[in-house]
């Protein structure tokens, strides 16, 4: 007698190990899973709720140093260990996943203007009030050895800024001018000025390791050519820009933080007009800092805030503040993009995260698909009102929201009465300007 | 000086005009020397002996076949020699290319190649550019390489979007939607401009023909025609005035007999011309034939037979008008009176372009507004107004009738232009102005009852006067509809820069639980509501409207009626516009412009009325229906033939409260739909976000679910792919130039594979080297736990 039975083949539901999450069989016609929109749809609006409840960006504070705190570097090996500089003259040395301090140096008398870690992260620079640039080991002094800089150099005149080549022997200072110095040799090996004008800032641009930037103090930005000797052009702009920063992927774009509350992102290559401008900030802008991936920095403002910027967005996405952070004046972004380091006038040092609501710490496989999974729907869904709201909501301390909506006030204002005039005068006698061009003065070759 | 082109090339030089111009200096140079050459042998002989010797030399050479080139010993050839220099015989002045030159010619050995080019060099006039100065010599021209990364940037990860498709850039496809390519393929067809220029070639053409005197001259002419034309009118306009019966009887006279006189001169001069006026006269007869015009059925006719028994006169009046008729009627007639006045007519329709009583073609090809057409059925006004009087019957009661009833006005009005339109085309002879009203009453027209025709016109007039009146007060209404229309564009356009980005929302509120999200939301749906409700409490405002006498709203509806303004614009005065065509084609262009003016007048015509209808049809679809629960047969006698009573119906109509005024009630422009729902509203995208470009993208994008239960998981893994991704306790070093260079293998990363910056780097570099480095990470990372742990 044959007897029928239903057989099936084992390797359709059973797992070969047991570490294998079960088969389940799947069937994916639509009309058995109708309403894919309004369900993502809430999917998104619940990854967007919780992407702000768990947005808590502040990570630690490094308090140690006596003094605001007036520049910090990036060492370029290590991701744990930061230098900074403080406005008494001493330079600290961090270890961020211990959130300690490793090593403190008296380095200067007066202010720690610049700080700057060698290419290869064996040795360190500073410039001080003293007119000295000196350069430090990384490591510790040998036991019963004093902490003595490896070399000294006196220089005439105060600098206020340095920055190390990317892969060669030489780094270069600014103060009066900027000045190019050969590690071996105690003269500088090139020196570039442009009128009579002291410098605030000088940046290396990462890729095209040739080229430089400076911010002078007669409102211009100036490119220079390491291997020309003379400068290459300048752009002025209505106010004075503090620092700049080259975005690290794009080798021809840079930002620039100005005095008038705005950032500045140029292209080299055309300095006319700025490619984009960033507002948001309620105060003059003190610091910017790329993240290594280029997609975005951070800035730090006079008033008491970080915040960060895409780097095409006009304004920020994400705005950090602490009850207890006075004014920041100087911020990094960590060279894995995953944290932002700031110094700031009350002597501490702040290490943020930089997506806020992001776990620390290893994520599981499946964990990190829900997280790009959520990303995607916030993404996707981000034009919807609910999900925008939501997303958007930040908090921002009285002060500095009363000072948002009076500049607000203010511009408004301005472009009401622009408006007015061009409604009442000849046709083509009040021209447009827009945003853009309204910050250069000229561009000077 | 030299930096980067921001343009794509990887590298520019520009030393290039300073070589040339040291290759031109070496020329110059060069043939300057051979001059010399030349010169010095050439020029210096100093005796007869000397010069027969080196003919004898050169003869020689000459036989040899080899030529050779003998440098003479220079001696001094001037007389007067100082002691203390050389001085030769135009020492002082400047030697002139030419001069030297000039011995070229004659020197046989010379190769032609070394002529040709001294004698460019001599052609040239411009002299040679300024070296460089001192400064700009000393920059160094250092030519700095940066790749740009090709347009799949390296960077940009995986964008999704079918956002920015390369061939949207090309003018060709500047037509996207149907209507705009309805309109290119017009503007196509018409040689009208598609792009910037805004002449026609036509017109382009006209400008070039047209010099300014001409046009001086032609605008003076026109200008004088003008003067005429409505000296003519006011001319014909009194005449048509005067209501002596005897003037006008003398006058037609007198026309006749000139016309006669012309005619036959016309028979003699242009007998193609005459034959064309019989032929008219032809057509008149037929005309004549086939109306029952001058045949006393009308009813002044009938008026007259019954006093004809008693009166002389209008037996005679009856008698001249069969005359009149068989005048007509026959053949090769001599032209009638009717004739005579349309002979008139002409006369001061050659004043007036007579175009304007043309019939407005309805299926114009050129005009699209035209191809719609209204219905087509036009039924006779009695049997319409008779169901009219059918419907009022019916539908006394019901509002919505009434609408229709409106409705139907609008559409008859409508017809009845479309038919008198058609009249003016049939009686295209009748001078008399015929307006709609009397068209029934056609027949009366005869000159013997001028006086009754007489006051017609001046009732006409009057009338006309008034239609201009309200035609007016209609275009001055239209202005203002206009304008509130141009403003309710302009005022919303102010375009907010920070809409399109991510503007952060900051307030003082803390938002810390899932609660305090909950309650954010709240907010703005409150919000939304009462963004919604605004417009309801507008209502205090609309009740005025609704308290105003409903005719009044009716009168205005009217007033926006087209048809009266197409009245108006039928009688449009012409333009003088500015002469921008060939003066040949003069009275054709007048011809055109001013069809191009009816054209335009008539092209709001079915927008505007179509818009008025499509409002009225919301209206009607937002309006509540009057729901009819009578059931046959309760409480009543029910059966076959049976209907319930009207009592019962009436107790059984549950009329539905109105809703609330609609926004656009007193916006007569505006449909603002009331189908918005403020709670699902709330949830919905208001404007279309930046980056997509029509609305089906977006919500195509939307629709599309990136979810595991609806897509399988590699390709859940593919749409959620981040578009960065980086490695954790990695350094991620800036872009160097080796990663820049275009790659053989760049199509991986168009096809959009997250890049992983660290991996990317190392293969930049050497395989092993990376993977060494990164294996150090590693365990760098790992003795940092240690020591965390530790």
């Amino acid at each position: 007698m044959k007897v029928k039975v239903l057989c099936r083949n084992p390797d359709d539901y059973v797992r070969e190990t047991t570490r294998d999450i079960q088969r389940v069989p799947r069937n994916y016609d639509p009309t058995l899973h109708p309403f894919e929109v309004p369900r993502e749809y809430t999917r998104a609006l619940n990854a967007t709720k919780l992407e702000r409840v768990f947005a808590k960006p502040f990570v630690a504070s490094l308090d140690g140093h006596r003094d605001g705190v007036n520049c910090i570097a990036k060492h370029s090996k290590s991701l744990s260990t930061v230098l900074s500089g403080a406005c008494d003259g001493e330079v600290k040395l961090w270890n961020l996943s211990k959130r300690e301090c490793l090593r403190s140096v008296q380095a200067h008398e007066g202010f720690v203007r610049g700080i700057c870690s060698r290419f290869c992260g064996s040795s360190f620079f500073t410039v001080g009030d003293d007119k000295t640039i000196k350069q430090w080991k990384m490591g510790p002094p040998g036991y019963g050895l004093k902490e003595e800089p490896l070399n000294t150099i006196l220089g005439k005149a105060v600098f206020t800024g340095i920055d190390h080549h990317q892969s060669e022997g030489t780094f270069a200072t600014c103060g009066q001018t900027v000045d190019i110095w050969d590690e071996l040799r105690s003269s500088p090996i090139r020196s570039f000025s442009w009128g009579v004008d002291s410098f605030s800032c000088v940046r290396y641009n990462p890729v095209e390791t040739e080229l430089l930037a400076s911010c002078a103090s007669d409102r211009s930005i100036i490119l220079y050519d390491m291997r020309e000797s003379t400068p290459l052009k300048k752009v002025i702009m209505k106010l004075k820009s503090n620092t700049l920063c080259w975005n690290p992927m794009e080798a021809y774009y840079f930002t620039c933080s100005s005095e008038d509350y705005n950032l500045y992102t140029y292209d080299m290559r055309c300095l006319d007009s700025p490619v984009r401008v960033h507002m948001d900030h309620v105060s003059a802008v003190l610091d910017v800092d790329y993240s290594p991936t280029g997609k975005e920095f951070v800035s730090a403002s006079f008033d008491k805030t970080i915040r960060i910027f895409p780097k095409d967005g006009g304004h920020s996405r994400e705005v950090y503040h602490t009850k207890r952070m006075q004014h920041v004046i100087c911020v990094k972004w960590s060279a894995d993009n995953k944290y932002i380091l700031s110094g700031s006038d009350e002597m501490n040092i702040r290490l943020w995260k930089a997506n806020a609501s992001e776990k620390l710490g290893v994520l599981t496989a499946r964990e990190k698909a829900a997280l790009h999974y959520n990303q995607k729907l916030r993404d996707k869904f981000q034009h919807h009102p609910q999900v925008r709201r939501i997303a958007r909501h930040r908090h921002l301390p009285r002060g500095i929201f009363r000072q948002k909506r009076e500049l607000k006030e203010i511009k408004e204002a301005q472009t009401r009465k622009e408006q007015n005039v061009r409604k009442h005068s000849k046709p083509g006698s009040v021209p447009l300007v827009t945003e853009r061009e309204k910050h250069v003065v000229t561009v000077v070759e | 000086s030299l930096f980067f082109s921001p343009s794509r090339s990887k590298s520019s030089v520009e030393a290039a005009p300073a070589v040339m111009a040291a290759e031109d200096n070496d020329e110059e140079l060069s043939s300057l020397e051979d001059e010399n050459v030349i010169s010095a042998s050439e020029d210096e002989e100093g005796s007869e002996d000397e010069r027969k010797h080196t003919k004898l030399l050169e003869a020689i050479s000459s036989l040899g076949g080899r030529r050779r080139m003998k440098q003479t010993e220079r001696s001094e050839a001037s007389l007067q020699v100082s002691e203390f220099s050389v001085a030769a015989d135009g020492a002082g002045e400047k030697v002139e290319l030419s001069d030297l030159l000039g011995t070229m010619e004659k020197t046989p050995g010379a190769p032609n190649k070394t002529k040709k080019q001294l004698k460019n060099l001599q052609n040239r006039k411009d002299t040679l550019e300024l070296p460089l100065s001192k400064q700009e010599t000393e920059k160094v021209f250092i030519i700095i390489i940066i790749y740009v990364p090709t347009k799949p940037n390296n960077l940009s990860f995986q964008v999704i979007l079918p956002l920015f498709r390369e061939d949207e850039k090309r003018g060709e496809k500047l037509a996207r939607t149907p209507l705009e390519q309805e309109i290119f393929s017009l503007l196509h067809s018409n040689s009208q401009p598609i792009h910037d220029p805004v002449l026609t070639p036509v017109e382009e053409a006209s400008i070039k023909a047209m010099s300014l005197e001409e046009a001086k001259i032609r605008r003076a002419e026109l200008q004088k025609a003008r003067a005429l034309q409505s000296y003519y009118e006011a001319k014909a306009r009194r005449e048509s005035k005067i209501k002596s019966k005897l003037y006008h009887r003398v006058q037609k006279k007198a026309k006749r007999r000139d016309f006669l006189k012309q005619f036959e001169e016309m028979v003699k001069t242009d007998p193609d011309a005459a034959l064309e006026e019989l032929k008219r006269m032809e057509l008149s007869r037929m005309q004549e034939r086939m109306t029952l015009k001058h045949q006393n059925s009308g009813k002044w006719a009938k008026a007259k037979a019954i006093m004809a028994k008693y009166d002389h006169s209008a037996r005679k009046a009856m008698q001249e008008q069969l005359e009149i008729n068989k005048d007509l009627t026959q053949k090769l007639a001599v032209p009638s009176e009717d004739e005579d006045e349309e002979k008139n007519g002409d006369e001061e329709a050659g004043a007036l372009p007579d175009f304007v009583n043309d019939p407005e073609p309805i299926l114009d090809p050129v005009n699209p507004w035209m191809r719609g057409k209204l219905s087509k059925e036009e039924p006779e006004p009695e049997v319409e107004a008779s169901t009219e009087a059918r419907d009022e019957d019916l539908e006394v009661q019901q509002q919505q009738e009434e609408e229709e009833e409106e409705e139907n006005e609008e559409e008859k009005l409508l017809r009845e232009f479309e038919r008198k339109r058609k009249l003016r085309e049939d009686e295209d002879d009748d001078l008399v102005p015929v307006s709609a009203e009397d068209g029934s009453k056609i027949t009366d027209n005869n000159d013997e009852d001028k006086d009754d025709k007489v006051d017609e016109d001046d009732k006409d007039e009057e009338e006309e006067e008034e239609e201009e009146e309200e035609a007016e007060e209609v275009v001055s209404e239209f202005n203002s509809l206009f304008n509130r229309l141009m403003k309710s564009n302009t005022t919303p356009a102010v375009p907010d820069q920070n809409e399109g980005e991510e503007l952060l929302d900051e307030g003082l509120v803390r938002v810390q639980t899932m609660e305090d999200l909950e309650a954010l939301r709240k907010d703005r749906t409150n919000e939304a509501n009462q963004e919604a409700s605004v417009p309801a409490t507008d209502t205090p405002t609309a009740p005025e409207s609704a308290s105003e006498p409903p005719n009044k709203k009716k009168r205005r509806r009217k007033e926006i009626d087209l048809k009266k303004v197409l009245t108006k614009q039928a009688t449009v005065v012409k333009v003088p516009l500015a002469p921008t065509v060939l003066e040949e084609e003069e009275e054709e262009e007048v011809h055109t412009e001013q069809a191009a003016i009816i054209k335009e007048a008539f092209a709001g015509d079915d927008v505007i009325s179509d818009f008025l209808k499509d409002k009225r049809k919301q209206e009607e679809a937002g309006r509540p229906k009057v729901v009819d629960l009578t059931l046959p047969g309760w409480g009543e006698w029910g059966g076959l033939g049976l209907k319930p009573s009207k009592n019962k119906r009436r107790k059984f109509r549950k009329k539905v409260a109105p809703p609330p005024p609609r926004q656009d009630k007193k916006l007569p422009a505006v449909i603002i739909s009331e189908k918005r729902d403020a709670s699902v509203a709330a949830h919905q995208v208001s404007q279309l976000p930046f980056p997509f470009q029509n609305p089906t993208q977006f919500e195509s994008c939307v629709r599309t679910p990136i979810g595991q239960t609806w897509n399988t998981q590699t390709t859940v893994r593919k749409l959620t792919a981040p578009r960065v991704v980086t490695k954790m306790g990695a350094i991620i070093e800036p872009m160097s130039r080796e990663d820049l260079v275009p790659k053989q293998k760049s199509n991986e990363a168009k096809r959009g594979a997250a890049i992983l910056l660290e991996e990317k780097r190392e293969r930049g570099k050497k395989k092993g080297s990376g993977g060494k480095r990164a294996l150090q990470q590693k365990k760098k990372k790992m003795q940092k736990q240690k020591k965390t742990k530790e």
